[in-house]
């Protein structure tokens, strides 16, 4: 056990009139995830901290949150490698609603304008529809997204622009496009023509590094960007 | 201040069961359907699933619903009922093919086909070896499965309450009339009133330590339920996973195994071999727990210590990057350790409910041993008992389940939903929720939720864990009953209306004592031993006297009544289970 300092920009809107930065001492193990230890902050010191956190393994997508200056979910970065001090702060770029928690609300409006769903008017065949191991291999990166918006408000195109549709929505539509079964790619394309779509992407690559998926978001929106130019190969 | 909404149908829950129900709900022209989640659906538990839904698609070698079917009753230990298990095999094929159609990513075969591999507990000719037949997407199944059904749903304009946490049911003349939420956001309570309600609220892993579920898995809908006069089933019947990440509990896939991983002991003994000379370390799920719950009591643990490890280093880099690459991510992680060159060392974790509200094949709520049913109320998925498990659920049954089941609630709800009125709202549904909220913000001198929640787990994990005994679970009962009372003077910190998780945890905490005290009653007044209820004391199987459901009641000076109900047995019938 070591004790660790955590300072949380805190803000409650509702008592509040702006945010400021709380320091709690917490005991904790090497191996803690940064959740254990904003769970012991709330559960045995300050009940009124507050975020959002589920599966605490990386794979709800819950609990993404600046940790020293960077987009993480708490539940996958280990206290030994945060140091003694770590600072915490709510994603950049959504209205705080409390804390850590940010307004999502336009995060999956952007989500759902790209038409994240498999489009395919064709009668449904009797079987699976057929898909070669390569034609799966092509989108299976961007099929691991988990909508958590570490990408998204990471990337300063949407910092300076938040009608951008930005990074997540971008990988949404390339797993659809890239998928041989879809048939909505020049719909996708379209929408991501736009000039809050794929353009406003400076390949700035902090999506990339963001992503708690490890998805290679910039490589997916370059792919998107010369579907757009150059056509769907084949 | 209060908010009425009016619907057709609820769903409460948006994990897979519930978003499947919702699809089905959205293609009725004219119907309303809400989906009411205390998550953003993407956040559901359904999404941590990784190794495979099973159905007999027979896309590599020869199988049948039949072959499903029959691993499915022996799994269950004789418990399931057989008809709800020919059915949910039955449907397997055609439903993986409509998942398919809306476009889950599967992994493919060499002529383009959905993958599958072996899991535990899954044969060819009644158990004589290893047949592939879980479908998979790598090992985030769980995942492609709850993006693919959220997708739709968008296709399809589905409504959705994200972050309205359902804290109540409202019943009224005999049926089911709506639920009442408390907004996250607001602190608001909110009647949603309609013909037909579902509750899809997934499992409530958390009443242990050592578990793989996730923090929200709270067992929302039991609890509610319960409370509100409907029984639940086969309580005492909860699985633990083999392959836990030791201390944290989070779940390596059996689709390691699946793959040829095996377990070892400090020796480096394949040791499941000496329990199940044909299956090995592919037998049933509490085949496997138990023994490594033996190992590790007989001293064979890794250097004495709790644990056991999981060795994958002999299927190479290839096989775990492209087809575990998430639980190589976890290992790498939360222990430092590469399954591609060292073992994962594994403990046994609290992971599945098989009981939950009982239903019929339909879905529909019953409320006693003679079936019947309280017209306008659902239950699919992990929070329901069909039973379809019985005593033990095998691999890949569970998504299964939530599929098939969300599917046929949808079916019938909206039939429902069709043939009846809105049944009449009580004069003010949310009176006795907004007392019960507004006496724990106004409690200054107690215990925090936190510490009475740590020593229910801790009793439970102790007590009713793998291996149980008489006086053990008594003594978790008597622990439960005692934290039950501390609860009355739980404090939490938040007072306020905004997004007050503080007091949604302690109410949580509510739902999680009651399910852990019927859980460990149902578990003391059963004297066998039966598929993952394992005691000491008794320690075979007695069908001349248990082949029965249990079913519990709460009654409302907080007694628990418990009753039975028969087991439907068609062809299999019960005989020793062996792997």
């Amino acid at each position: 056990m070591a004790k660790a300092t955590i300072r949380i920009l805190r803000y409650n809107p509702e008592v509040e009139r702006e945010p400021a930065y709380r320091e709690y001492t917490v005991e904790v193990e090497p191996v803690d995830r940064v959740l254990d230890a904003l769970n012991q902050i709330k559960w045995y010191q300050d009940g009124t901290l507050t975020f959002r956190r589920s599966c605490a393994h990386g794979i709800c997508g819950s609990d993404a949150m600046r940790i020293n200056g960077v987009n993480r979910l708490a539940c996958k970065v280990l206290m030994k490698d945060v140091g003694q001090t770590v600072t915490v702060e709510p994603m950049m770029g959504f209205r705080v609603i409390k804390d850590l928690v940010v307004d999502m609300e336009s995060f999956f409006a952007q989500y759902r304008s790209v038409l994240p769903y498999l489009i395919n008017d064709r009668p449904a065949p009797a079987r699976e529809r057929p898909q070669t191991i390569e034609d799966r291999e092509v989108f299976d990166d961007t099929t691991k997204c988990i909508l958590c918006a570490c990408c998204t408000t990471s990337c300063p195109s949407f910092w300076a622009n938040e009608n951008f549709v930005g990074p997540a929505a971008i990988v949404n539509a390339h797993r659809f496009i890239f998928d041989s079964r879809d048939h909505g790619a020049a719909e996708r394309l379209d929408i991501l023509n736009d000039r809050d779509g794929v353009w406003r992407c400076r390949t700035i690559f902090n999506c990339t590094e963001a992503c708690p998926r490890e998805i290679k978001i910039t490589k997916a929106i370059g792919e998107v960007k010369q579907a757009i130019l150059y056509g769907l190969a084949g | 201040m209060n908010h009425t909404h009016t619907y057709d149908a609820l769903v409460v829950g948006g994990g897979g069961a519930g978003l499947m129900a919702a699809i089905y709900l959205s293609r009725e022209q004219g119907l309303r359907t809400a989906v009411i989640s205390k998550l953003y659906p993407t956040r559901s538990h359904t999404g941590a699933a990784q190794g495979g839904i099973g159905a007999a698609l027979a896309n590599l070698e020869e199988d049948s619903p039949e072959w499903h079917a029959f691993d499915t009753v022996k799994g269950s230990d004789y418990l399931g009922d057989q008809d709800a298990i020919d059915l949910m095999c039955e449907e397997a094929v055609p439903v993986i093919l409509e998942l398919e159609h809306m476009g889950l990513p599967f992994n493919r075969t060499e002529d383009g086909k959905i993958a599958q591999r072996p899991f535990g507990g899954h044969t060819h000719h009644h158990g004589q070896g290893p047949v592939r037949r879980s479908c998979y997407a790598a090992d985030r199944t769980g995942h492609m499965i709850l993006q693919t059904l959220y997708q739709n749903c968008i296709k399809n304009d589905v409504e959705f309450f994200d972050e309205y946490q359902v804290v109540d049911l409202v019943r009224s003349e005999g049926r089911a009339a709506g639920v009442v939420a408390y907004h996250v956001e607001t602190g608001e309570l909110h009647v949603f009133h309609a013909k037909a309600t579902c509750f899809t609220t997934g499992g409530f892993g958390r009443i242990w330590s050592i578990s793989s579920n996730a923090h929200a898995n709270t067992g929302d809908g039991a609890a509610i339920t319960f409370r509100r006069g409907i029984p639940l089933e086969d309580m005492e019947f909860f699985q633990f996973h083999p392959t836990g990440i030791y201390k944290l509990g989070i779940l390596i896939t059996e689709g390691v195994r699946g793959e040829g991983g095996v377990l070892r002991n400090d020796h480096g003994e394949r040791f499941m071999e000496r329990y199940a000379p044909t299956m090995k370390d592919l037998a049933s799920r509490d085949v496997v727990a138990r023994a490594i719950n033996q190992e590790i009591r007989e001293g064979r643990g890794i250097n004495g210590k709790k644990y056991v490890y999981l060795d994958a280093t002999h299927l190479g880099r290839e096989v775990i990057e492209s087809k575990l690459p998430d639980i190589a991510d976890f290992c790498r992680t939360y222990l430092g350790v590469d399954p591609v060159t060292d073992p994962m060392p594994i403990q046994p974790t609290a992971h599945y409910a098989m009981g939950g509200i009982p239903t019929d094949v339909d879905t529909r709520v019953i409320v006693d041993a003679q079936n019947t049913v309280l017209p306008g109320l659902y239950a699919a998925g992990e929070t329901a008992c069909v039973s379809v498990h019985g005593a033990n659920r095998l691999g890949t049954n569970s998504l299964l389940d939530l599929v098939v089941f969300g599917r046929r609630a949808g079916i019938a709800m909206a039939q429902f939903c069709r043939e009846n009125e809105l049944p009449p709202l009580p004069a003010d549904p949310t009176a006795e929720i907004a007392a019960e909220f507004s006496r724990i913000l106004a409690t200054t001198d107690g215990e925090p939720a936190a510490r009475l929640r740590e020593e229910m787990q801790d009793v439970m994990q102790d007590e009713v864990g793998i291996v149980r005994t008489g006086a053990g679970m008594q003594k978790a009962v008597d622990k439960v009953r005692e934290l039950k009372q501390r609860f009355q003077n739980v404090v939490v910190m938040d007072k306020g209306r905004h997004f007050n998780t503080d007091i949604l945890e302690a109410w949580e905490l509510k739902n999680l004592l009651d399910l852990a005290e019927v859980t460990a009653v149902c578990a003391l007044n059963r004297t066998e031993s039966r598929g993952a209820h394992m005691r000491e004391d008794y320690g075979t199987r007695d069908d001349q006297n248990w082949m029965k459901h249990t079913l519990a009641y709460q009654r409302a000076d907080g007694r628990i009544d418990i009753d039975y109900k028969p087991v439907t047995l068609t062809r299999f019938q019960p005989k020793e289970r062996v792997y």
